[in-house]
C-alpha cells in the first residue's frame, strides 16, 4: 500500500509520539514485543482515521486514547492463552505489618505533600510516577493501571485478569500504598 | 468498634473501588475524624487517582496550577 506525501497522516507527525505511546504500553504490559505491537497497531488504526481526528483534543490525546483500547485488546488475548498467576506475594499483605507498631499506628507517619495538585502539571512529576510504576510487580502495575489510568471497574478487570475481587482490591491497596510511599520518597520530600 | 490505622488504610483504598457496607463507612468516617495520619492517606490516595487519571501528563510544563 503507496499513500501520496502529504496526506494527514504527516501532517499530524504522528511518529514523533511512539516513544511516550511505548513508554505508556510498556508500563501496563511489561512486555517489549506486545508493547511495540500495540502501538504499532495504534499508528495503523490512527492513520486509517486519520480524517477522523476532530482537533479537539491534542494529537497525543487522541493517540493515548486508540492506544488505551489496543492495550485492552492484548490483555484479554494474552490471558485467553496464558491465564496468569496472581504471586503470592502481591496479595499478601504481611510484608505491611513492618509500616505499624503493634498499637496500630505508623511507625512513620505519612508526610504532609504541600500542594500536590501544582506537580499535576510538571512534567517531571509524572516521569517520577512512572519511575515508581515502573517499581510495581508485574500484576500489581497492570491492575493498578487498569483502575486508575484506564478508569475500568474493578468488575471488568477481575474478569479479565481472572482474579478474585477480593484479591483485585488487596493489589490495588498495595498499589497505592506502594505508589504513595514512592513518590513521598522521590518527589514530595524532594519539593518541600 | 475502633479502627485501626492498619484496617482503615485499606477500606480509604477499597472505597475507592467498591461500596463499603454501612458499619465500614461509619467506622472509617470516626476513624478519620481522629486520625490525622489516616486522614492524609486519604487524601493521598485520591491525589493518585487524580494524577494516574492525566497519566502521560502535560506535553510541556503548563506552569498554571
Amino acid at each position: 500500500m503507496t499513500r501520496s506525501a502529504g496526506t494527514s497522516d504527516e501532517a499530524l507527525d504522528l511518529e514523533k509520539h511512539r516513544p511516550v505511546l511505548f513508554k505508556f504500553a510498556i508500563l501496563q504490559l511489561r512486555s517489549r514485543a506486545q508493547a511495540e505491537d500495540a502501538v504499532q497497531e495504534t499508528l495503523i488504526a490512527a492513520i486509517q482515521g486519520a480524517k477522523s481526528f476532530a482537533g479537539k483534543s491534542s494529537v497525543r490525546t487522541w493517540l493515548v486514547g486508540i492506544l488505551k483500547h489496543k492495550i485492552i485488546d492484548h490483555i484479554r488475548r494474552v490471558s485467553r492463552e496464558q491465564p496468569l498467576e496472581l504471586p503470592d506475594a502481591e496479595t499478601s499483605l504481611e510484608d505491611f505489618d513492618a509500616l505499624y507498631k503493634e498499637d496500630g499506628h505508623y511507625v512513620s507517619v505519612p508526610a504532609e505533600w504541600g500542594d500536590p495538585e501544582a506537580a499535576l502539571s510538571q512534567r517531571k512529576f509524572f516521569e517520577t510516577l512512572e519511575r515508581c510504576l515502573e517499581g510495581l510487580p508485574k500484576i500489581t502495575a497492570r491492575v493498578f493501571m487498569m483502575r486508575e489510568v484506564m478508569g475500568l471497574e474493578t468488575g471488568e478487570i477481575c474478569k479479565e485478569l481472572a482474579i478474585t475481587a477480593t484479591n483485585c482490591w488487596v493489589v490495588l491497596y498495595r498499589a497505592r500504598m506502594s505508589l504513595r510511599a514512592c513518590l513521598e520518597e522521590r518527589w514530595f520530600a524532594l519539593d518541600a | 468498634m475502633m479502627l485501626t490505622c492498619k484496617e482503615a488504610g485499606r477500606l480509604i483504598s477499597e472505597r475507592l473501588d467498591r461500596k463499603l457496607s454501612l458499619p465500614q463507612r461509619a467506622a472509617l468516617r470516626l476513624h478519620l475524624a481522629l486520625c490525622d495520619a489516616c486522614t492524609r492517606i486519604n487524601a493521598q490516595f485520591r491525589f493518585l487517582r487524580r494524577a494516574a487519571s492525566r497519566y502521560p501528563g502535560p506535553e510541556r510544563d503548563t506552569g498554571e496550577s
